[in-house]
């Protein structure tokens, strides 16, 4: 019995971690513009797209494979701040997330396009066999998954807290008008929210890409994952972010386990509605979260 | 105005002549025979009907220049149902009252088929389907064939597998969509009679990143093998999941994962992975002694000389559709229910798919040795003996 309980537990923090990554994307974008941008889980796949075309096809080493991928998906979300969201004219809010949703319909459609309908495996980051801890077997992948979190949320606090940027960013969130009059550049801080979030999606698609098969499609689901995680745990808290999505994660192995394996995708939106209904503001979150 | 009007008419009329003059087949031969056919060409089941229309034509030309049918030449026309059933809908009424057709071949999946069967049955034109689903023949449908094996011999020959290597206890793991509850319903259905206990079912999404938690769970509970059953990419997650977790008894895979995407996905863990599959796979492996194998070569050769790219085992569903059909066709004058009746009798037929004995019981006509064990070995298929 101890041997399953570990090993569920080991599934559901791989799967979870990647929602919390995913999370963080969302989190990161409502933190700085107060948008929910539904076309996160389309940047999950073009970075697990991209990273199989830059490791494959053009036979980039890891380090330089991952580094293009990442610039690469922020370059597209950038390009997506500035032709569709920075260009519509009255930007109330259920607008700009119904942008958001054509967008990652559109990002399917190119996808498609460029990858074909066919699924593609990865090779994973380091070539060890996996792990045995008494009796369940731990993945290196999951090792790297866990501490790309680690290094990705211990450095937006940093950016948060300590520069200058982050803090600006923070505080064009909070009032763009008022950032503005203090002379902050709040045109500039919407750009670089999208660029980094995006960003992140991309980071989370490298990281799944070598455990799982990725195409075109496989975004749509775990967009909606990290969506549920990141309400989970509080929209706009990266704390909330992780918390959410591990949680999720863990929550789907153990009902995998021990209800059916046909609930799994039941679990997280039964979850969502659960937190919508009893604490809209998700477990972490402290900001009343305005509704549209 | 009316002048103008008139002047139209006589060039309409000119041209008209003139097409009627020179066209071959009014003249100089019989009434062509139209055979309508319904694919999957684009969308997510392309693999099928891309090659299933290409066998299509590749048998339609190759009969038209032996002369055609009884001095009929054959014409192909072809829609595509992008695998959608309101779509293959639509192809099958324009194939009945705009082209007139005899018979129709496809469409590549089984919803699509179910939806055009009602259609096609009332209008008493033969139909042979190239999709797998047993519901399609069974019950039997006066004007309903198929050509694809059936879940029901896939699962068969693996059984009968497992019975010569002594497996009694199976956990089975199927996904989520009519494949795999076809699959599935087939799996336990078949279990008792061949003395086999399926103790552990699981299921998975289409598109689910990780089945550790089933294969765990299915591990608890302690069976002698595992069997897969899903299309691309589940299986090969599930394949990589296997290795990983260090399980090490045999892993049965679906006829769905018979193609070589699947081992290019599954990388190493492909390897050791039992599975059914057509003979179209391993045709280099198979004895001379195997009637199919002329019938194979044959195929394989021609389809790759004509259109340049690597056979599949799907495009050989439309290739013995269209043969068989011929073989109905001679004598029948265009009639369509002796085109029916002729398919019926229809016995002996060595195919890419199997050897085929229609009756009026049968309308698949294929038996158990449609399929062929195959063990992933280094990257590639081989043939297990029997």
């Amino acid at each position: 019995m101890m041997q399953e309980l570990l090993q569920y537990f080991f599934s559901g923090i791989t799967n979870g971690a990647i929602y919390a990554i995913i999370a963080l994307g969302f989190s990161m974008l409502f933190n700085s513009t107060g948008l929910i941008n539904f076309a996160q889980g389309e940047f999950v796949m073009l970075g697990a797209l991209g990273l199989i075309t830059c490791s494959r096809g053009l036979n980039l080493p890891l380090p330089v494979a991952f580094l293009v991928t990442v610039i690469g998906v922020s370059v597209v979300g950038l390009l997506l701040e500035r032709l569709a969201i920075r260009s519509v004219r009255k930007p109330h809010p259920i607008v700009l997330v119904i942008i958001t949703v054509g967008a990652s319909i559109l990002l399917k459609g190119m996808g498609m396009l460029e990858w074909g309908k066919d699924a593609y495996s990865a090779p994973p980051f380091s070539a060890h066999s996996s792990f045995e801890l008494a009796g369940a077997t731990l993945l290196p992948q999951t090792l790297w998954i866990l501490a790309s979190l680690l290094i990705i949320v211990v450095g937006l606090q940093f950016f948060y807290r300590k520069t200058m940027t982050g803090k600006a960013m923070q505080a064009c969130a909070i009032s763009k008008r008022a950032a503005s009059l203090l002379g902050i550049p709040s045109e500039r801080m919407v750009l670089l929210a999208f660029a980094l979030s995006t960003a992140m999606g991309g980071i989370g698609g490298i990281l799944i890409a070598p455990i799982t098969m990725s195409s075109y499609d496989m975004g749509t689901m775990l967009g909606l994952k990290g969506f549920c995680a990141a309400m989970l745990g509080g929209l706009g808290s990266s704390w909330g972010s992780i918390a959410g999505g591990l949680l999720l994660g863990i929550l789907e192995a153990f009902g995998v386990g021990f209800v059916s394996s046909s609930l799994k995708d039941a679990i997280a939106f039964i979850l969502l509605l659960l937190i919508l209904y009893v604490r809209p503001t998700g477990l972490f979150g402290a900001k009343a979260v305005q509704r549209f | 105005m009316r002048y103008r009007g008139s002047a139209f008419v006589a060039v309409l009329v000119i041209m008209g002549l003139i097409v009627w003059g020179i066209s071959p087949t009014l003249c100089w031969s019989k009434e062509t025979y139209k055979i309508g056919g319904i694919f999957s060409i684009t969308g997510p089941a392309s693999f099928l009907g891309d090659p299933e229309k290409k066998s299509m034509e590749m048998v339609v030309e190759e009969i038209n220049k032996k002369g055609g049918i009884d001095g009929h030449l054959l014409e192909a026309v072809i829609y595509d149902s992008e695998g959608d059933p309101t779509k293959a809908v639509l192809a099958a009424n324009k194939l009945i009252s705009k082209d007139g057709v005899i018979a129709v071949i496809g469409p590549s999946n089984t919803p699509p088929t179910l939806a055009i069967v009602p259609i096609l049955e009332k209008a008493k034109i033969p139909l042979i389907s190239c999709a797998a689903g047993i519901k399609i023949t069974e019950p039997v449908k006066p004007y309903t064939f198929k050509t694809a094996q059936s879940d029901v011999l896939a699962v068969r020959t693996i059984y009968q597998h497992m019975q010569k290597k002594g497996i009694k206890k199976v956990g089975i793991l199927t996904v989520e969509n009519a494949f795999g509850e076809s699959g599935k319903e087939q799996l336990q259905k078949q279990a008792p009679e061949s003395g086999i206990e399926v103790i552990q079912a699981e299921t998975f999404g289409g598109k689910d990143t990780d089945m550790t938690p089933q294969l765990t769970k299915i591990r608890s509970a302690k069976p002698d093998a595992i069997i897969c059953w899903g299309t691309n990419p589940g299986p090969a997650v599930v394949a990589k999941n296997v290795k990983q977790m260090n399980i090490d008894i045999p892993l049965y895979q679906s006829h769905g994962v018979a193609s070589p995407k699947f081992i290019e996905l599954a990388g190493d863990a492909a390897n050791g992975i039992l599975l059914p599959t057509g003979k179209i796979l391993v045709a280099q492996q198979l004895p001379d002694t195997d009637p199919q194998k002329q019938v194979l070569f044959k195929y394989i050769g021609e389809f790759e000389k004509l259109y340049n790219m690597p056979v599949s085992g799907f495009g050989g569903y439309a290739y013995d559709a269209m043969y068989i059909l011929a073989e109905a066709l001679r004598g029948s004058e265009g009639d369509r229910a002796k085109i029916r009746d002729g398919i019926e009798k229809v016995t002996g037929h060595v195919g890419v798919s199997g050897t085929f004995n229609f009756s009026p019981e049968e309308h698949n006509g294929l038996g158990a040795d449609a399929f062929v064990m195959v063990e992933i070995e280094n990257g590639t298929w081989k043939l297990l003996g029997e």
